[in-house]
């Protein structure tokens, strides 16, 4: 497989060959800067797109389709339409924590972004407690959501933070036994050795059924994580208007339309990453040719791939079931998922001990 | 390659200032391009075009404080765990005396959880 590293080598030797030391770093953090940018624009902007032409799908529409060849610069002219969009002043929010809400929303979805392996050699955090850092960072985005609806000054919006609120500290427990399960088999939290430990075979097809369960799990805690889907309460748009978003106009609000399409493909990019096989192409003990022919695909393809499809689970989830109400919500968390959890977590510890695993 | 040569702190705090830099970049973008108006009705707070009515921080359910807490005492014992996880690979040629220990802590967990649904606090009231 061809290893990025050799790439990022070249670079960093030829801007050392001419640049003194830290010089150097700082060239390089600012380009590593830019390509984070840029691709977290990009993927937004793709994702938005391909969630309106899912969605269309589904209910026999033909979706956006005016914009550009089949509407694909739809989601760019939706990015200049909010930016030409006043930002309107309230009279009565709380003007700091207003201003800082979209950039906590932002920052905890950047920082999550960045620990993601795109493919061989290519991510920019590799350090040893690198799932462990994505669950923590991954949490400073419900603040940023309590400090929208709260410091807002409206009713709906504090309504839809609290919502918002309890559902994601809830399904986070989910998430965090799920991921604890997938540790303990891989036993490691560095990010690529994970994914290097899948290169004979991905983790749910050698951990089984524990592996299933705790992405199966995974799956419903992070659509409600992500709140999408049937767990749109926080914004059900019918009760709420928006939600904890309601007061934010132009580019502010599209802050958060970002940042919600961007934690719909760490959500996936994750549970690529710990069941998937992350940027490892499918492989089987024993099928020699058939492993090699998959090794020519390129293993950012491989990655992007697979998240993609499991955004598309997502997605279709959210266009399949009616939104639930909040008890549901939370018994659906507490009563059945959390138990399971557990369960799980001690069925993998036994599997482990025994060597029942592949 | 890189992350060799660069520390992993500096790289959290490159993609940290990044996510800042996306922020504060797209506001300036916005505040040059985006008109402004002034009228009185603007700054009102948006409640379905009614004129809006009392406190807007107004009182909201105890229930939703509860499960925070239950929150707080599942997460830190979650993070408990992540250590024992990490290394139970290398515990496994212990056989099945290595999850002797673990299950003290398991049951505590368990315990705790049978207790907060037997007291209601898992019900939406």
């Amino acid at each position: 497989m061809f290893n990025f590293s050799v790439l990022t080598n070249w670079i960093d030797n030829l801007l050392r060959s001419f640049m003194p030391e830290w010089l150097t770093v700082v060239t390089e953090c600012v380009l590593i800067g830019l390509v984070l940018l840029l691709t977290y624009s990009v993927l937004a902007l793709f994702y938005i797109y391909f969630e309106r032409k899912i969605c269309a799908a589904f209910q026999c529409r033909l979706g956006p389709n005016r914009v550009g060849p089949w509407g694909l610069l739809q989601s760019i002219a939706d990015m200049f339409k909010m930016l030409i969009k006043e930002l309107i002043s309230l009279n009565h929010t709380d003007k700091f924590l207003f201003a800082l809400a979209p950039y906590l929303v932002i920052l905890a979805s950047m920082l999550a972004f960045a620990v993601l392996p795109w493919g061989n050699g290519l991510q920019v955090l590799n350090f040893n407690i690198g799932i462990f850092f994505l669950l923590a960072v991954s949490s400073i985005g419900v603040l940023g959501i309590l400090l929208a609806g709260w410091s807002s000054n409206n009713k709906f919006t504090l309504i839809g933070a609290l919502r918002s609120g309890a559902q994601m500290v809830s399904y986070e427990i989910s998430i965090g036994l799920s991921v604890l399960t997938m540790v303990a088999f891989a036993g490691t939290m560095n990010v690529v050795e994970i994914v290097e430990k899948q290169d004979h075979l991905w983790f749910i097809f050698s951990g089984h059924l524990p592996a299933i369960i705790a992405f199966v799990i995974y799956l419903i805690a992070g659509t409600a994580e992500t709140n999408r889907g049937p767990f749109d309460l926080p914004e059900a748009e019918s009760e709420l208007t928006a939600g904890y978003h309601t007061e934010y106009s132009g580019i502010h609000f599209g802050f958060f339309y970002l940042a919600e399409y961007l934690n719909l493909f760490i959500v996936s990019g994750v549970a690529t990453l710990l069941f998937l096989g992350g940027w490892m192409p499918l492989h089987f003990p024993g099928w020699d040719g058939f492993n090699a022919i998959m090794d020519y695909i390129p293993s950012v393809v491989w990655f992007i791939g697979k998240a993609v499809a499991v955004s598309f689970i997502i997605i279709w989830f959210k266009w399949t079931f009616p939104r639930l109400r909040i008890d549901q919500m939370l018994s659906l968390e507490w009563k059945y998922l959390m138990p399971f959890g557990l369960f799980n977590l001690i069925l993998m510890a036994i599997i482990i001990v025994t060597n029942l695993y592949f | 390659m890189i992350s060799l040569t660069i520390l992993s702190s500096t790289l959290a705090v490159t993609a940290a200032l990044t996510g800042i830099a996306l922020v504060f970049l797209a506001l300036w973008v916005a505040k040059l391009m985006a008109p402004r108006s002034f009228n009185a009705q603007k700054g009102e707070p948006y409640e379905c075009g009614i004129p809006t009515r009392g406190e807007s921080m107004a009182q909201f359910k105890v229930g939703y404080y509860l499960f925070a807490i239950l929150f707080l005492m599942f997460d830190v014992e979650c993070v408990f765990l992540f250590p024992w996880a990490t290394v139970l690979q290398d515990l496994k040629q212990f056989g099945m005396q290595s999850l002797i220990s673990i299950a003290f802590f398991f049951s505590i967990l368990v315990l705790g959880l049978v207790y907060a649904w037997r007291k209601g606090a898992l019900e939406w009231k």
